[in-house]
């Protein structure tokens, strides 16, 4: 046992040394990822360590990031890029979406991706545009693709080993807002303490389901803790996997709680609460006693910064959102 | 700039030209073997049975592609798309790859497929629509095909910046130096993905072979579409070797592919190829090129034809009779009874088959979604 208080992108840094340590096919690739270590800092001592060929600075070209891994992981290495910003992955988005998601399909299985994109998402740090995006909806979509996103340290530093180990290709979402933010966790654990598509109840409650994944988990947290103190119990779950989708924990929740309300930062049309909430319709019509809420971002392009605030979920966005849930 | 220099630089590059003086020949149309002094050593050791073989190989792919668009034209596959004219580009590039070379084709290598050893019946599967490619890379180091155009290209510097990591280059052992040849046309040149697979074969030293097969048409558009310089003098701009080779001297063209082939292995990598061919058909099954080309361009190039040079040439020498060119005929005949059997009996994979092979770990929607699909199958039958 060694119960440390560590950040979330120090726990990133980690859980990558220790893949690499694992499996010596593991390499890193993306934008300035070496000597500086990335722009966040989460490679950073990597390439000392590990050398140019595990850990390689690409030239500034996203598709050319995600395209080269494929070729590395057809030769049979476990290729994870690093896309430098959300708003930075759209020139990828044709090796990801036809290549990488498909190539295993397209051999009857043959031959496997087991390719991790690592993208830093979601707003609130005051960047200029396509800083601050959250699209993971488009690849949640895109079958061939997993979708994870991790909220806190201590599952930062096993999801990314576990997305590592995985075959299949990850979409690794890391809420940027947070890589700073501490947790403690027993650094020196053999064995993670939950599988990577799973979804983690983290607070239990009896009036309603507060659901989400990556940055506003935390919020979310504040905000059960705050209508604990005007008497409503929240549930709160961590979505982390948004593909395949942890339904069945999901349900078990809304079954007992009746109400359910979806956070996430991207836009709310098409966005994962609108496939969530479809989901829980169909299969917990009779338990609902209200319509899911969603609280997402507005269905416009990611506002200047200055006005961000009034974009993103907060804590009395996401209270509002029980209200209405708790009204009906 | 001078202004000879800037009019030069704006000279549009003609959609249909010789080659110029900076490609790369040794059999002319006319079947004339011309000596090249840096070239003429990657032939000197074929005999006349290699010769003969090549010839086979040309005639057994330009049957194969006949049969592709016959068996569309008939309803048999759902597209074909024709490489028909580019038969020398295709076998004298690929007969100059080592088994344990990589190689990435576009949709349109059935021929590079065909002298690597596939069966012939893999590139039918993808065009019949029994499955999107369906064949393990590995088998023949022969990889899928790529449909969005250019794509493979970065593929294929991934894959050799992992031949290099590996230690597979340059160690003077002939079985472990490895090189990969990227096929692409003259249409992708445009594409961002191959500009950027130059830039990152480039940074590291990758052993790769970008072969260009410039075939003069990218479905409508002409190579001056694409490019103002001649294609294999982009590579010039990136910072490697680039050179013309004629596209349908299937000489020249598997003595330059050698070549490159072999600098990649020793650690001299990327080179650019671009075989100067011409797409004699359509584009593919779809297409109509009557509508933007005229007859002339494609009788000129009749007489540039891969198969009649070494034809003509196999017979000056006295190394081939009609006996052989009979026989060959005759093999092309029931190789493609063969494959048409194999196409039109090609079976089509039960409806739950889709979901297999989407994830390599097990995943709760393809098993749910399979289980619908056939309790929804299985409740016809109980209806009846």
């Amino acid at each position: 046992m060694a119960l440390e208080k560590v950040t979330l992108g120090k726990s990133l840094t980690s859980g990558l040394r220790k893949a690499m340590e694992k499996d010596p096919k593991v390499v890193l690739i993306g934008e300035d990822i070496g000597k500086l270590g990335g722009v966040f800092r989460i490679t950073e001592g990597l390439q000392k360590d590990f050398g140019e060929e595990r850990v390689i600075d690409s030239p500034l070209a996203e598709s050319g990031i995600v395209g080269t891994a494929v070729g590395l992981a057809l030769r049979g290495y476990r290729p994870v890029c690093e896309i430098q910003f959300d708003g930075f992955v759209y020139p990828a988005f044709d090796q990801i979406v036809s290549q990488v998601a498909k190539m295993r399909a397209r051999s009857l299985g043959a031959i496997t991706m087991p390719i991790v994109i690592r993208i830093p998402f979601g707003g609130g740090i005051g960047s200029p545009e396509h800083h601050s995006e959250s699209p993971e909806a488009y690849f949640a979509h895109t079958a061939g693709l997993r979708v994870v996103s991790c909220s806190n340290p201590e599952d930062a530093h096993w999801m990314i080993q576990q997305a590592i180990e995985c075959d299949d290709p990850v979409m690794f979402f890391e809420p940027k807002r947070r890589y700073h933010d501490r947790g403690e966790y027993d650094t020196a654990a053999a064995e993670a303490p939950r599988g990577l598509f799973e979804a983690n109840v983290i607070r239990e409650g009896t009036d309603v389901t507060l659901l989400g994944y990556g940055p506003v988990v935390k919020t979310m947290l504040e905000s059960a803790a705050a209508a604990e103190t005007e008497g409503t119990s929240i549930e709160v779950i961590d979505l982390r996997s948004l593909s395949p989708l942890p339904i069945d924990t999901i349900v078990s929740s809304v079954r007992k709680t009746g109400r359910l309300v979806v956070v996430h930062e991207a836009s709310s049309f098409l966005g994962m609460a609108a496939e969530i909430s479809s989901q829980v319709t169909e299969q917990c019509f009779y338990e609902l006693e209200a319509p899911v809420v969603r609280v997402g971002g507005a269905n416009i392009p990611y506002p200047p910064s200055r006005m961000e605030e009034d974009f993103l979920p907060d804590l009395d966005r996401i209270l509002d959102g029980v209200d209405r849930a708790l009204s009906f | 700039m001078s202004d000879k220099v800037v009019a030069e630089l704006h000279e549009p590059t003609p959609a249909v030209g010789d080659g110029g003086p900076d490609m790369i020949q040794l059999l002319t149309p006319e079947g004339e073997r011309l000596s090249h002094p840096d070239y003429d050593k990657y032939v000197a050791d074929l005999t006349p049975d290699d010769l003969r073989s090549f010839y086979r190989d040309l005639v057994l792919i330009r049957r194969l592609d006949a049969e592709g668009y016959a068996l569309q034209r008939q309803g048999e596959l759902g597209l074909w798309p024709s490489l028909l004219g580019q038969e020398a580009a295709q076998v004298g590039s690929g007969r100059a790859l080592k088994p344990h070379d990589m190689c990435f084709p576009t949709y349109r290598e059935h021929g590079v497929g065909f002298v690597r050893g596939m069966d012939p019946q893999s590139s039918l599967q993808l065009f019949r629509g029994v499955s999107q490619g369906g064949w393990d890379p590995r088998d023949h180091n022969f990889h899928l095909y790529t449909i969005v155009i250019g794509a493979q290209t970065l593929h294929a510097t991934g894959y050799a910046m992992g031949v290099k990591m590996d230690g597979n280059v340059g160690t003077g052992d002939p079985e472990r130096d490895t090189a990969v040849i990227c096929y692409f046309g003259d249409g992708a040149s445009a594409q961002g993905d191959v500009n950027e697979a130059f830039v990152y074969a480039a940074s590291f030293d990758a052993p790769v072979v970008f072969f260009c097969q410039n075939n003069q048409w990218a479905i409508s558009e002409p190579v001056s579409k694409q490019t103002r310089i001649p294609l294999f003098q982009r590579a010039r701009g990136f910072g490697f070797p680039g050179m013309r080779v004629d596209g349908n001297d299937v000489l020249a063209t598997y003595a330059v592919t050698q070549h490159c082939l072999d600098e990649a292995r020793n650690g001299n990598g990327p080179l650019l190829i671009e075989a100067f061919t011409y797409r004699m058909g359509a584009h593919t099954t779809a297409d109509d090129p009557t509508k933007y080309r005229v007859s002339a361009e494609v009788e000129q190039w009749k007489f540039r034809d891969p198969i009649q040079r070494l034809k003509t040439y196999l017979s000056r020498e006295g190394w081939a009779d009609d006996v052989f060119f009979t026989g060959v005929d005759e093999e092309a005949d029931s190789f493609a009874a063969e494959l048409r059997q194999g196409c039109i009996t090609m079976a089509t994979p039960p409806g739950e088959t889709m979901w297999d092979h989407i994830y390599a770990e097990e995943h709760p929607v393809m098993e749910a979604e399979r289980a619908a699909f056939l309790a929804y199958q299985a409740s016809f039958e109980e209806a009846k």
